[in-house]
């Protein structure tokens, strides 16, 4: 009763500075939508970003690296155990690249409950000929079905199919880039030759584009089997394993754990990448930071209508407060009159920020080097929509509550006598 | 005979610029039903002696008692709902809220009180304005109607919630003869037939005498 009665009053007051309040909740409106839609926007190009290079890198990669061995023999030394030792021109032993006993190690790794999924990769390295000209390229083994599922393999394919890669013998899909260099079509046949010399003749069923264009003109995909075949090794002939994780934060422990497990090198994708996530991280940050301003702003502004038309309602003020309303049922009034202009103008901005949103969403942005991508990526996530209505709300009840304050200490007796 | 307001040795100085006593030991005592009018020259403090009993102002020594009880100077809500309950006011001036008809500003301290219903507030204050002969006007904007009309939608505002008390500050001060004349019955009617206690500072001798008791104030004393 108490309460509708102090909502009434304020009502009343509101409805009868309407244009006032209705510049007031414009400006919180305003800074909602510009909040929402640049979250949204922002989170998009995040995703899209980060979909170009995370979304296709393994969690975890196990593949064995070129490197010198830790282990040199002057190390086993029993004489020289406390010595320094410097040894010159350490070269690597480049034994293998293939991964030992592959199969085991990928048996074992899916049954780790924090794995996804894993796919393995062969990689041989090439040369295209193409009449009297060579480019060197690479050829990564691979399962496609395994590669599509957890990397977006098929995204990329922009002729053909990924699929054709296991039902046709000896097939390959060309990266963009290099097709156009070696003027082939889908169906047409490549000619490699491996680096001990032996020649092949693949049919190409694809080509693809990455977005990222170095990738495309020396980048090409082929069937595990045909690789092996490629670079005559057996089936078991593995040069990396690539591990999708559930939880792409526990990249780094399980990186390390498997690589004292399985003997090999383990790299995680936060040290590979590093400087995608921080990019996105930053990113968020100014886009939440530009959003706050924004809403800050639209406080300062119903802090000033507030304060004018405190001024405008002095003697309403000292009247209610000689009737008997006290100091905290006039700081209430001014209160919900506050909060009501940031509610109102929040649900509106939330409104017309999601309009403004699926606006851009329709924006054709077409970029070659992304074919997928049509419009300009949105995310539409509930999250900035509840975050928006609860800032509007917070900063408008602080707007509110100092001119609301200085309502409640009008002294009545200062304004009636004044008359 | 019950006293409604009792003041006891009331001082109050004004400290701005200079000290300045405006009230000096008023002590004095208002019974039920009594039309006191409270009179004397310009600034000898009647309309600061007002707002002291009043409970609007309380910086002042000495004691008050509503209706027998006594006025904390510090409970600020406590004292905003004596005068919501016990006490009606009428300024010089109507303060009447433009956003809301008359009806509805005659409703408000009632509202406030939550004694009755909604419904039973707009019925009795439809009764106020009755007897007060301007429920013709319960309808119409606050602004919109004549200034010795406003004045008397102040008074049923005064009396909304059976007051113990109506205080007056020169409520005919800005009102021509005949407008004054008609308050001034009105608080007569109110006096008589509902035997209703007010207590007017008024300037205007001629008000002044046709009311019960007259309290005259000179430099901050009472001096009959």
């Amino acid at each position: 009763m108490r309460k509708g009665l102090l909502l009434n009053i304020a009502k009343s007051l509101l409805l009868a500075r309407w244009r006032q309040t209705l510049v007031a909740a414009v400006g919180v409106t305003f800074s909602i939508t510009m909040f929402i839609t640049l979250l949204s926007f922002m989170s998009g190009l995040n995703d899209l970003l980060d979909g170009l290079i995370l979304n296709r890198t393994p969690h975890v990669r196990i593949y064995n690296d070129i490197k010198p061995n830790a282990d040199q023999p002057i190390n086993k030394s029993a004489t020289y155990s406390k010595a320094h030792n410097f040894i010159g021109s350490v070269k690597s032993d480049a034994n293998r690249q293939a991964i030992y006993n592959s199969e085991a190690i990928m048996k074992s790794i899916l049954n780790d409950p924090r794995v996804l999924g894993l796919s393995p990769k062969v990689t041989a390295q090439v040369f295209f000929n193409d009449g009297s000209v060579d480019i060197t390229g690479s050829i990564f083994g691979i399962n496609s079905t395994q590669e599509s599922k957890l990397y977006h393999f098929d995204e990329y394919i922009t002729t053909g199919n990924s699929a054709d890669l296991t039902k046709i013998n000896n097939s390959i899909i060309l990266g963009k880039g290099l097709a156009d260099k070696l003027l082939v079509q889908i169906g047409d046949a490549v000619q490699v030759t491996t680096s001990k010399g032996d020649l092949f003749q693949l049919k190409v069923v694809g080509t693809f584009q990455s977005g990222i264009k170095d990738f495309d003109n020396v980048q090409s995909y082929a069937s595990i089997n045909t690789v092996q075949k490629i670079l005559s090794v057996p089936n078991d002939y593995i040069t990396s394993i690539q591990v999708k994780l559930k939880d792409i934060t526990q990249a780094p422990a399980v990186a390390k754990e498997y690589q004292k497990l399985y003997q090999a090198d383990a790299e995680d994708i936060q040290t590979a990448n590093s400087q995608f996530e921080t990019g996105s991280s930053i990113r968020t940050l100014i886009s939440y930071s530009v959003g706050i301003t924004l809403l800050i702003v639209a406080g300062f502004g119903i802090y000033n209508i507030l304060n004018m038309m405190i001024f405008e309602k002095m003697d309403s003020i000292a009247i209610l407060k000689a009737t008997g309303f006290s100091g905290t049922d006039v700081k209430n009034i001014f209160i919900y009159i506050a909060v009501t202009i940031g509610i109102f103008g929040g649900l509106m901005g939330l409104l017309f920020g999601f309009g403004l949103s699926a606006v851009i969403d329709q924006i054709p942005f077409n970029t070659a080097s992304l074919p997928t991508i049509k419009t300009y990526p949105i995310v539409y996530n509930p999250r900035f929509y509840i975050i928006g209505i609860i800032f509007s709300f917070i900063t408008t009840y602080f707007a509110g509550w100092f001119p609301a304050r200085k309502a409640s200490k009008i002294d009545p007796v200062v304004i009636i006598r004044g008359k | 005979m019950s006293k409604i307001l009792e003041a006891k040795n009331i001082n109050k100085f004004f400290h701005d610029p200079v000290d300045i006593q405006v009230l000096e030991n008023v002590s004095f005592s208002i019974n039920k039903g009594e039309f006191v009018s409270l009179t004397g020259k310009s600034g000898c403090g009647k309309s600061t002696l007002l707002y002291v009993l009043s409970t609007m102002d309380t910086d002042y020594d000495g004691t008050l008692l509503i209706d027998g009880v006594e006025m904390p100077k510090k409970n600020e809500s406590f004292l905003a709902k004596i005068r919501n309950e016990k006490i009606g006011f009428v300024f010089q001036f109507h303060y009447l809220l433009n956003e809301f008809n008359v009806l509805e500003n005659v409703m408000l301290p009632g509202l406030k009180l939550a004694k009755y219903s909604r419904d039973q507030v707009e019925y009795r204050a439809m009764e106020k304005l009755k007897i007060l002969g301007i429920d013709h006007l319960a309808l119409k904007k606050s602004n919109h109607v004549s200034g010795g009309e406003k004045q008397r939608v102040a008074i049923a505002r005064a009396l909304i919630n059976d007051p113990h008390i109506i205080m007056g500050d020169e409520p005919t001060g800005n009102l021509d003869k005949k407008n004054s004349d008609l308050v001034f019955d009105i608080f007569n009617k109110l006096a008589d037939e509902f035997k209703q206690t007010l207590l007017i500072v008024t300037h205007d001798p001629s008000f002044a005498e046709r009311t019960h008791r007259i309290i005259k104030m000179e430099d901050g004393k009472i001096i009959s």
